[in-house]
């Protein structure tokens, strides 16, 4: 209480004129206000009725394919009813209480969110007793030891978490093999040079992907499928070959102009395929990290770090393009190990 | 407890409603013995005001989002199972999907009122977040999270943030294209974290992004475990604002020692009753209208594909928004990959938000001393440095949910998406600045016209031509109410410097951290306008009632001139 005496104590420039007179509403002097309030309140509510009857009705008697100023007709009926009949319902009920209802103002007197002093010593004279006789100040080793004991409790929790998922393993190898052939990615169609215009742009696959096994069953479906998707998705394009400026060792790596990269942005993994032809521009559509195709897949824009992978590239005997060997930069989102597997990958090749 | 009016009121024996009740009160105290707690909180007093309201959507939002979301789990199956779509959405026909995907398909299409309730579990949670962050924003800007609400507070920072969980996990579970390619990007965030991100990831997901476990978990997570954990600390806001009483804005009457409303029984409880089937049928008509999460029209999730202008929901669009417009920094040392480029917007951005927002009320009262309870709100005017801060974070909220969609801004007004994130990248840091500038200059001009009112009266719009021929308009002093609401606030304290050197001219102990706070306390009310004394009023008063030599008579219940011309009397 002493807080609040201290704030009175200033220099308060405009005394506290205290609670103003109670304003009377039409309601509480003119009866017939009252009962047309009254029977105003009720209508909502009975509409409300009906409309909750009428959500029923187009349950029944509205087909799913069936519309309405070009909405589904059953969700708007359904939504219509529902919504109005809520709001009519809430409506007449804060009115009742706004119009109807007794309005006069009361005053509460507030405490302080603390205890009593009395209460807060007998609280801390319990808390010793409690500590006393328990003998923890006296007793160091069961305290300790009782420590140890609830620490260790930590060990099975962890533990039982750890069939979770299985241990990380590197991100080094895509299902992309030498002499895999690059196909269409949703027919599974393979890809001649020929079908490639100047400045076009297909999504591609691994022919993997489409092949079965000798029992007639797809190689990779379901989840598999999914993950191997996820690291071995390509884009193909085509440009000018005067315009691309292959690094070295990379000069033999497409096809007149015909480059494969992969499809996964190296910054949080999506997608990316907005292709800009005239600057031979990649941009990610989740983060717009922008990658040059014509500089060997560097970054020229965006929170992407390392340049997009490239998939070397070659034609079989058929004319169909094949990739000459897996990528040979780890395709991925950053992870930690990132540094360690492409360190191992190089060494390989 | 509550001092009643003058009604008299029948003795409960004597009612209808007394013989009635009697009997199952009597039985169920004889049980719980609730009497003295219903004693004291039946007709518990509640003030009033329009901004109280938004904690109160956020509260009916979540009841509604329990409600529509048990009827969802009917259908909803959370596998990520691959299964061939056969069903009444014809484009999809013959695709392969997950089970989870397949049954939101077949709520949308197939379940009867499956669609609309959809829409309403989504519009119920942007509008759970939505309120629960305007709520802050008023408790923050008045001041309402003062002692002794800052447990209050830490709790609501606590429900903000698992409310934003909550609803990631949510949108993610329905495995269309777009919550997809959402978890792929969580999955690049985790992966981000240094030395520990690919156990996470892999432990998370079951193996490898997307596995086979990562909807079942989150499903868990979504309807049981977060749910929990929300309606627990629901629970534990609401009793402590029963305990701790409402803050009331003062008034005539209203002070720092009382409270001046409605009691719960009967009209607090219509009133806010009568609010959840306003939220509910307000959240049903947008159900009906305006078509959220289109998850059909996306496409199962591919690795391979997404689509351009993916974004996530609203709430998310601030840590999206900080990813795209960070630099790409990544560097490796002990032989280790680690993504700031994903890591400090990432995590480091909400996490700086949430820990900012917690430690807000200490750091404030540190700066201030100000040991005291506060139960009257306080005008963001009136603490301008508060108020200044609060704008500039919303800014650069707003600057990095802005970048959330720099390509949609991009294509929508032909401009180039590069200087737009150039623009954002700088701007992130200088708007909140300017902003601040602006905002305490604004307030303290606000502090300046109030007390311009208290002194020199209000325009009644009344001129007077004297007899030289000059023009003047009188100024009548605002009804005593008025000024009394206006400067029922706290004086600016006195700013002395703490001694530098104890009684014996020993360097004071904590000089240092002495001297850090004194200068944050001059800036924190650094050019802040203090109201007027009792003198300046006096002095005011004299000189209103006295225009130009000759006395002003307007009345007592003089209230002003309306536009038209016609004195105003109340």
């Amino acid at each position: 209480m002493s807080d609040l005496e201290v704030r009175s104590g200033h220099d308060e420039p405009i005394p506290n004129p205290g609670l103003q007179e109670h304003q009377y509403r039409p309601q509480d002097v003119d009866p017939k206000q009252a009962r047309r309030t009254e029977r105003q309140i009720s209508a909502m509510f009975l509409v409300a009725a009906v409309l909750f009857v009428g959500f029923c009705a187009v349950y029944v008697f509205v087909d799913a394919d069936e519309t309405f100023l070009g909405w589904s007709a059953q969700n708007f009926g359904f939504g219509f009813t529902l919504g109005g009949a809520l709001l009519l319902i809430g409506i007449g009920i804060i009115q009742w209480a706004k119009k109807l209802m007794g309005d006069h103002e009361i005053v509460e007197m507030r405490h302080s969110a603390a205890s009593s002093a009395e209460d807060r010593t007998a609280v801390l004279a319990d808390i010793n007793a409690g500590l006393d006789e328990s003998g923890i100040g006296r007793r160091p080793m069961i305290v300790r030891s009782l420590g140890v004991a609830l620490g260790a409790l930590g060990l099975p929790a962890l533990f039982v978490l750890r069939d979770m998922g299985p241990l990380p393993y590197g991100h080094r190898n895509t299902v992309w093999k030498k002499g895999m052939r690059v196909v269409v990615d949703v027919t599974g169609e393979p890809i001649k040079p020929s079908d490639l215009r100047v400045g076009d742009l297909v999504n591609a696959e691994p022919a993997a992907f489409f092949e079965t096994d000798d029992e007639g069953k797809p190689l990779f479906h379901g989840t598999e499928l999914l993950q191997a998707k996820s690291k071995a998705a390509v884009i193909v394009v085509r440009m000018r070959p005067e315009s691309i400026r292959p690094a070295k060792g990379r000069e033999n790596w497409g096809i007149d102009g015909i480059l494969a990269y992969s499809k996964i942005c190296t910054h949080v993994g999506c997608p990316i395929s907005l292709w800009e032809q005239q600057t031979h521009h990649l941009l990610c559509p989740c983060h717009q990290s922008t990658f040059d195709l014509a500089d060997n897949g560097k970054v020229v824009f965006g929170p992407a770090h390392r340049p997009l992978p490239q998939l070397p590239l070659a034609l079989d005997s058929e004319g169909y393009l094949i990739a000459t060997r897996d990528f040979p930069e780890i395709v991925a989102p950053s992870y930690p190990r990132l540094a360690h597997d492409q360190k191992k990958l190089d060494e390989q090749a | 407890m509550s001092t009643s009016t003058d009604t008299e009121y029948t003795p409960i024996e004597n009612t209808p409603a007394g013989r009635k009740l009697g009997g199952p009160v009597g039985w169920l105290d004889d049980r719980l013995g609730l009497a003295g707690a219903a004693k004291k909180n039946l007709r518990k007093v509640f003030p009033e005001h329009w901004s109280f309201m938004l904690g109160e959507i956020a509260l009916w939002s979540f009841v509604v989002l329990l409600i529509s979301g048990v009827f969802l789990t009917l259908w909803f199956q959370p596998s990520m199972s691959e299964v061939e779509y056969h069903g009444p959405y014809t484009p999809l026909n013959g695709l392969e999907m997950s089970q989870a995907y397949q049954s939101t398909l077949k709520i949308s299409f197939e379940i009867r009122g499956g669609l609309l309730i959809r829409q309403v579990h989504h519009w119920a949670a942007a509008l759970f977040v939505a309120a629960m962050l305007a709520h802050m924003l008023r408790v923050f800007f008045t001041g309402a999270y003062r002692k002794p609400r800052e447990i209050n507070w830490l709790i609501g920072v606590g429900l903000l943030s698992m409310g934003m969980v909550e609803g990631f996990a949510g949108y993610s579970l329905p495995d269309d294209l777009l919550s997809g390619t959402g978890l792929r990007f969580v999955d690049g965030l985790i992966r981000s974290i240094p030395i520990v991100g690919s156990y996470i990831e892999f432990f998370l997901f079951g193996g490898e992004f997307p596995g086979n476990e990562i909807i079942p978990r989150l499903y868990m997570a979504h309807i049981l475990l977060l749910p929990a954990l929300l309606l627990g600390l629901i629970g534990a806001h609401m009793l402590l604002l029963v305990y701790h009483k409402h803050t009331q804005w003062p008034g005539p009457g209203r002070t720092n020692d009382n409270v001046v409303g409605y009691p719960m029984l009967p009209v607090y409880a219509a009133k806010a009753g009568g609010f959840f089937f306003v939220v509910f049928g307000f959240t049903a008509l947008m159900g009906a209208f305006l078509q959220i999460n289109p998850v059909w029209a996306y496409g199962p999730y591919n690795p391979s594909e997404v689509t351009a202008g993916s974004q996530p929901d609203w709430y998310m669009g601030f840590s999206e928004g900080l990813v795209r417009i960070m630099p790409n920094w990544e560097s490796t040392f002990f032989g280790l990959t680690w993504s700031w480029n994903v890591f400090i917007p990432g995590v480091g951005g909400l996490g700086l938000i949430f820990t900012s927002l917690a430690l807000w009320p200490f750091i404030e009262r540190w700066i201030t001393g100000d040991q005291r309870e506060h139960h009257l709100l306080e005008r963001p005017r009136n603490a301008p440095t508060r108020t200044a801060l609060g704008v500039a974070a919303m800014t650069a909220y707003g600057v990095g949910w802005a970048a959330g969609g720099n390509d949609i801004i991009a294509t929508k007004f032909h401009s180039d998406i590069f200087t737009i994130t150039w623009i954002f990248r700088f701007g992130f840091f200088i708007f909140p600045v300017i902003a601040f500038i602006v905002t305490r200059r604004i307030c303290i001009g606000l502090q300046r016209a109030d007390a311009n009112r208290i002194l020199h009266g209000y325009e009644t719009g009344v001129l007077e031509r004297s007899p030289e021929g000059g023009y003047s308009e009188r100024h009548a002093p605002l009804p005593v109410t008025t000024q009394y609401t206006l400067t029922a606030h706290d004086r600016l304290p006195a700013l002395e410097a703490p001694p530098e050197t104890d009684a014996n001219g020993v360097a004071a102990p904590g000089g240092r951290k002495a001297k850090l706070r004194q200068r944050l306390r001059e800036f924190y009310f650094a050019n802040a306008l203090d109201k007027p004394t009792t003198h300046d009023v006096e002095h005011a008063l004299e000189h209103l009632g006295d225009h130009d030599g000759h006395p002003v008579e307007l009345g007592d219940d003089f209230q002003g001139v309306s536009e038209a011309g016609i004195p105003r009397v109340h």
